[in-house]
């Protein structure tokens, strides 16, 4: 199982820019539901809160109002049930690969020798196994996120979350960690939610892309692409990538006054 | 270090015309070697003009090695250095067990760090030397005032490096603990202690320094005794080479105690010398 929900979600922030308080208005009224074992991308310009979005609903920022739901059931703050994936990958530097992916386990209370096996295995999910005893800083910046992804699995989250994870990537690299995650979404089953603002990773990774704006949900729209994705190179040739790409394309400018 | 020196000869390999056959890849000088001869040009010049100025307005190496040699033949400097040795190190030691668990309060929790910074602050700059009667007041002429003065000149530092080393720790690693459900105190000990280690570090050595001269203030001002008391004694007999011999000591040691805390730096947070560069 794993379906996540934020239901009438609103967050402020206060700013304190010189003398003046301002409040920011970062979610408003934000409803949906990501259905179990679909990949979901939230995507929108910057600023339009798709990932304070994610952070709502992964427990790190608090909404103001409204509530967030795993499996139905409302939680508060962070939980084992949804792993976290970071935009910079956020090893932790004095940890090894392996360590890096014991210490979420750790977290969630497993010892002994099942942590190294656990650890292990997830690192050769995403074919690591070899790099296990090297630090991040041995690492390249598609190895670590890598390493972020395999930290954030290997708790077995019922929800991967996961926050504009390739954005720092190189093209080439991008595009080998996207084919990846599919990959690993067939292997694995798992719900994931995917911030991005790259039009080509939503259509190409997403069953649904939810398009944001301002803080609000503008607009839903369902990828009829096929599953398993398979060869993206295909995939990126095919007619119903191009429309789709088009549709999310004019829902990310429709009222925006000035189209880029 | 090589991965910059191969570097430097590929960019002369590619220069055309054959100018990088000429120019030998230039082993650099270790930094070693730069430092025995700045310290070897010092005491030369020193040795040259020491020679010139009268031996109770000054002293000069040799006759500082001499004197040295004196004292250490007798006894009197072998027993000093242990009298000194020994209230340095328990000061210090209680200045790390009470100064980083400190500075990682206040720099975690902002009701501690409201209710007790100032403290710190203000200990830091507070003049110790004025304070030192007082402590004989209430600790006698003994060892544990030398223990004192030594943890009050140590503490602080070392209290407010840690502190200022977990506020710049990044907001990212906390909640990397905070998303896989980590209690306040495991991010505590596994994110926060880790990430201001090379800060820790930092106010460790500082505090060597000032560990240092507290142990002398305090033999100044206690029981004329160790390294403090031959200062004392050799001044108040115009002995100035004699002087020199424990101040030469006590600066050498303290760079020994720095150069120690950097080889347990590297130890213990091998990750920072590896991230950090210079060029």
């Amino acid at each position: 199982m794993g379906n996540v929900s934020l239901v009438d979600v609103s967050k402020q922030f206060t700013l304190r820019i010189d003398a003046g308080v301002h409040t920011v208005q970062a979610l408003r009224n934000v409803n949906f539901t990501i259905r179990d074992g679909e990949i979901a991308v939230l995507i929108g310009p910057s600023g339009c809160g798709k990932t304070t979005a994610l952070r709502v609903a992964m427990g790190l920022e608090t909404a103001s109002y409204g509530q967030v739901r795993v499996d139905g059931k409302q939680v508060h703050g962070c939980g084992h049930d949804r792993g976290m994936v970071f935009q910079h990958a956020e090893l932790l530097p004095w940890l090894s690969a392996l360590q890096n992916v014991m210490f979420g386990l750790e977290m969630k209370g497993m010892r002994g020798s099942a942590l190294r096996e656990t650890a292990m295995r997830y690192l050769d999910l995403v074919g690591l196994k070899d790099s296990a005893n090297r630090r991040p800083h041995q690492l390249s910046g598609g190895m670590k996120q890598r390493v972020g992804i395999a930290r954030a699995l290997a708790i077995d989250p019922a929800v991967l979350l996961m926050d504009e994870p390739f954005g720092a990537l190189d093209a080439q690299t991008r595009e080998a960690l996207q084919a990846e995650l599919l990959d690993i979404h067939t292997k694995t089953k798992k719900t994931i939610v995917f911030v991005t603002h790259d039009l080509d990773e939503a259509v190409l990774l997403a069953d649904r892309v939810i398009v944001m704006r301002d803080g609000a949900v503008q607009e839903i729209i369902d990828v009829p692409l096929p599953r398993p994705r398979g060869d993206l190179g295909v995939i990126r040739g095919m007619t119903e990538f191009a429309e789709t790409r088009y549709r999310i394309w004019q829902a990310l400018h429709q009222g925006s006054g000035a189209a880029h | 270090m090589s991965e910059l020196a191969r570097h430097d000869t590929s960019v002369g390999d590619s220069n055309p015309g054959g100018a990088a056959v000429e120019r030998a890849p230039r082993a650099p000088v270790p930094s070693w070697l730069i430092t025995v001869g700045t310290v070897l040009c010092a005491i030369g010049l020193w040795e040259i003009f020491g020679r010139d100025v009268n031996p109770v307005f000054g002293s000069y190496p040799s006759a500082i090695a001499v004197a040295g040699w004196e004292i250490a033949l007798n006894g009197t400097l072998g027993s000093a250095m242990l009298e000194s040795i020994q209230p340095f190190i328990v000061g210090y030691l209680i200045s790390i067990l009470v100064g980083v668990p400190l500075g990682l309060v206040l720099g975690r929790f902002r009701v501690m760090e409201a209710a007790l910074g100032i403290f710190v602050t203000g200990g830091y700059a507070m003049p110790l030397v004025a304070l030192v009667p007082l402590l004989v007041l209430w600790l006698g002429l003994g060892f544990w005032v030398k223990v004192a003065v030594i943890f009050l000149m140590c503490v602080f530092p070392i209290a407010i490096n840690t502190w200022l080393g977990v506020k710049v720790v990044p907001k990212t690693l906390i909640e990397v603990g905070r998303a896989f459900v980590a209690s306040d105190t495991v991010i505590l000990r596994r994110i926060v202690l880790p990430a201001t280690l090379p800060y820790i570090m930092a106010g460790l050595r500082l505090a060597v320094g000032r560990g240092v001269v507290a142990m002398v203030i305090a033999e100044f001002f206690t029981a004329i005794s160790g390294l403090g008391g031959i200062i004392i004694n050799a001044a108040n007999n115009f002995d100035t080479a004699r002087m020199f011999v424990p101040i030469v000591i006590l600066m050498v040691l303290a760079t020994l105690l720095n150069s120690l805390v950097g080889v347990i730096e590297r130890k213990v947070a091998p990750w920072q010398v590896e991230i950090a560069s210079r060029d």
